[in-house]
């Protein structure tokens, strides 16, 4: 497995990290879908402080309602019960001025990359659209190309050859880069990545989580990875949220929940991992 | 050495694009599988693996056609066939192939059952309605499959559920070799290994006899692979057994991709990861030489010219750099001794 080179990544001190100021909170957090006997409680009274260029991760099974936390702190449904703050202030996005407000402090990075886009529209205006809601539509074509070639580049990606394509003429690796070069333009307070790199390889994958750290200690942005890799929720977070079934079962630093899981769910979850040293038991399921 | 159930040579295939411009996805791919073993292929997203999967059918539709090379699986030559004739002869029964995203492909107003008539009547109109259903629940109760999927519609499943029951129907003719592109993925980690645990029965059971899995998930292939192939710009740029891949790998792509491999195991958040600078080149215009000298850090000039064919050595090892494997080796080992060192420094400093 290459060389054991020491990573430059400094553990976080948590005592420090609980003095950061915090960025999204939520206070009994509750998604129920459908009503009577149709009901889902998808997301079930959870409590969550995230902070200031803290890199989180949740993790959790198919179904565990992970998506639909991630929407309600997009603001993209409604919250059935319960209150979110933005950095202290109870969250208001009653009206869409509001919303878009919230919005350029938040943003996404989305699990099936296809579904963001527009299928009619080519990835310039994609990116277009990114400098413009940034308040960049004055700004000169030659302004305008340099900054899109920048965010390109960024994410290894060549700006002249994605021009005048549509989204659906890359492979699910470019697409997703392509993703992480419009947060690059947007350059947001938080951001939510919902298995940003589950279509990448892993040398890739290095350069996503490199490029994506880069810019939280360049913005300082806050981080939430939505994934089912728990190594790169091990390797990334400062801190580990596990779903169950809309519940956070067991929350700490990436070390202790990783490494020493308390919950049943999450030792089982962790030993189905393929892993490289440890034997990976079929028999288990 | 094992008998020979699919050999391809020198397989080259392209993409013809909007603009009349090609792209050489698949550019002379070789390579063999034994009876009951299986190949990873793993590598940089639009390398081409999904295109080699496609082109390994031997059943090429717009924009993608085939140029030149041979595939043949147990002793028969598919690439000289006529599309209907591998529709009718190869697909399904020769060959299996599950598309990346497949399971969400599936046409939601159509029952499990009917996918499954579909896939059988696609070679043999004859089987009633009954024996097909029969032969369904059988296939299905040896696989761990609840025989009440058959009757259900797809949207009703779970993923987990859903992807095993297309490999399911995508088997059922027993073909001799199945190609899965990232058949897991968008799985969490339970429903994986449910996954893995069928195509390992299938292969167990023999109702397939070799298998090519792609996924970008090293530490899953390094756990369901005999072998392991690393492709680069569509080309195979090494290929060994999943552990000396895993552990050893020479070609200095590999090394870089093997080095950023993360697992939840203790102290492999202290180990920094490699990454690759730069971009893989243009697939309609490959660079002449090595493919991946734009970015190698061991690059020397002559490796930007001439053609770069592969290495072969250690039984069944290749590797396609233009350096020798003692000297990669010797050069890694150089490399680790000092970022150790560095290591030590840093601690003894403190
Ligand atoms: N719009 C909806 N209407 C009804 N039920 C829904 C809706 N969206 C999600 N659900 C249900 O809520 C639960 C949580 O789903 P969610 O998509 O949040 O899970 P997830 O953890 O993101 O899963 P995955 O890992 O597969 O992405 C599931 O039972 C799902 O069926
Ligand atoms: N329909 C198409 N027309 C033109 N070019 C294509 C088409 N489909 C794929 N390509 C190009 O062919 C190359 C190989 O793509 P392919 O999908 O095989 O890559 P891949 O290795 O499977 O990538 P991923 O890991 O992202 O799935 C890429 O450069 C891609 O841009
Ligand atoms: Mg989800
Ligand atoms: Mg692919």
């Amino acid at each position: 497995m290459g060389d054991i080179i020491k990573s430059d990544k400094i553990a976080v001190d948590r005592a420090e990290l609980e003095k950061r100021p915090s960025v999204l909170r939520g206070d009994k957090v509750t998604k129920v879908f459908g009503y009577g006997n149709s009901k889902t409680v998808a997301v079930n009274a959870v409590n969550f402080n995230f902070r200031e260029r803290e890199v989180i991760s949740i993790v959790g099974e198919s179904g565990s309602g992970k998506t639909t936390l991630a929407k309600m702190l997009l603001g993209l449904i409604g919250v059935t019960e319960g209150d979110v703050y933005f950095k202290d202030a109870k969250r208001d996005i009653s009206s869409h001025r509001k919303k878009k407000e919230y919005w350029r402090g938040i943003q996404a990075v989305f699990q099936d990359p296809f579904s963001a886009f527009n299928i009619f529209s080519k990835i310039d205006s994609l990116l277009l659209d990114c400098i413009n809601l940034m308040g960049g539509k004055k700004f000169s074509p030659e302004k305008k190309y340099e900054m899109m070639s920048e965010a390109c580049s960024f994410v290894n990606l060549k700006y002249d050859e994605l021009t005048n394509k549509y989204p659906f003429e890359l492979s699910g690796g470019q697409m997703q880069r392509l993703m992480i070069a419009r947060i690059f333009l947007l350059k947001p307070k938080i951001l939510i990545a919902d298995e940003p790199t589950s279509m990448v390889d892993a040398c890739s994958r290095a350069t996503i989580l490199d490029m994506l750290m880069k810019l939280r200690d360049e913005v300082g942005m806050t981080i939430i990875f939505i994934t089912h890799d728990i190594g790169l929720a091990y390797y990334v977070s400062d801190t580990v949220y596990i779903m169950e079934q809309g519940k956070f079962v067991e929350v700490g630093s990436a070390e202790d929940v990783i490494i020493s899981p308390q919950a049943e769910y999450t030792r089982r979850l962790i030993s189905d991992v393929p892993k490289i040293h440890e034997e990976w038991d079929l028999s288990t399921v | 050495m094992g008998k020979v159930i699919l050999e391809v040579k020198d397989l080259k295939t392209k993409y013809v694009t909007r603009f009349k411009e090609s792209v050489y996805a698949v550019d002379g791919v070789s390579l063999q599988i034994e009876e009951g073993k299986s190949l990873g292929v793993a590598g940089e997203s639009g390398c081409g693996k999904s295109t080699l999967a496609l082109s390994l059918m031997g059943y090429y539709f717009a924009p993608l056609h085939y140029i030149s090379g041979d595939i043949i699986i147990d002793g028969k030559n598919i690439s000289g066939m006529k599309p209907d004739e591998v529709r009718k002869n190869v697909l399904g029964r020769e060959v299996a192939y599950i598309p990346q995203a497949a399971m969400n492909a599936l046409n939601p107003t159509q029952k499990v059952i009917k996918f499954v008539e579909d896939v059988v009547r696609a070679h043999d109109k004859s089987m009633s309605k009954k024996d097909i259903y029969d032969m369904a629940v059988q296939r299905f109760e040896v696989l761990g499959l609840p025989k009440e999927v058959l009757s259900k519609y797809s949207v009703e499943l779970s993923g987990g559920m859903k992807q095993r029951t297309v490999i399911a129907i995508s088997t059922i003719k027993s073909p001799k070799v199945l190609i899965a592109d990232e058949p897991s993925s968008a799985l969490d980690v339970t429903s994986q290994k449910m996954v893995i645990k069928m195509m390992r029965e299938l292969m167990e059971k023999g109702y397939i006899k070799a298998m090519i899995f792609i996924t970008h998930e090293l530490p899953l292939l390094y756990n369901v692979t005999d072998d392991i192939m690393v492709m680069y710009a569509g080309q195979i740029i090494e290929r060994g057994t999943a552990h000396e891949m895993v552990f050893d790998p020479v070609h200095p792509y590999s090394k870089g991709l093997m080095g950023s491999i993360i697992v939840p195991e203790a102290g492999t958040r202290d180990v920094k990861l490699e990454a690759i600078p730069g971009t893989p080149p243009n697939l309609k215009k490959p660079p002449p030489g090595c493919r991946f000298a734009a970015r190698c850090k061991y690059k020397i000039p002559t490796c930007e010219h001439g053609e770069r064919s592969p290495r072969i050595f250690d039984n069944n090892r290749m590797h396609r750099c233009i350096h020798s494997v003692e000297y990669l080796q010797e050069r890694y080992k150089n490399e680790r001794e000092a970022g150790s060192k560095g290591k030590v420094s840093e601690t003894g400093a403190e």
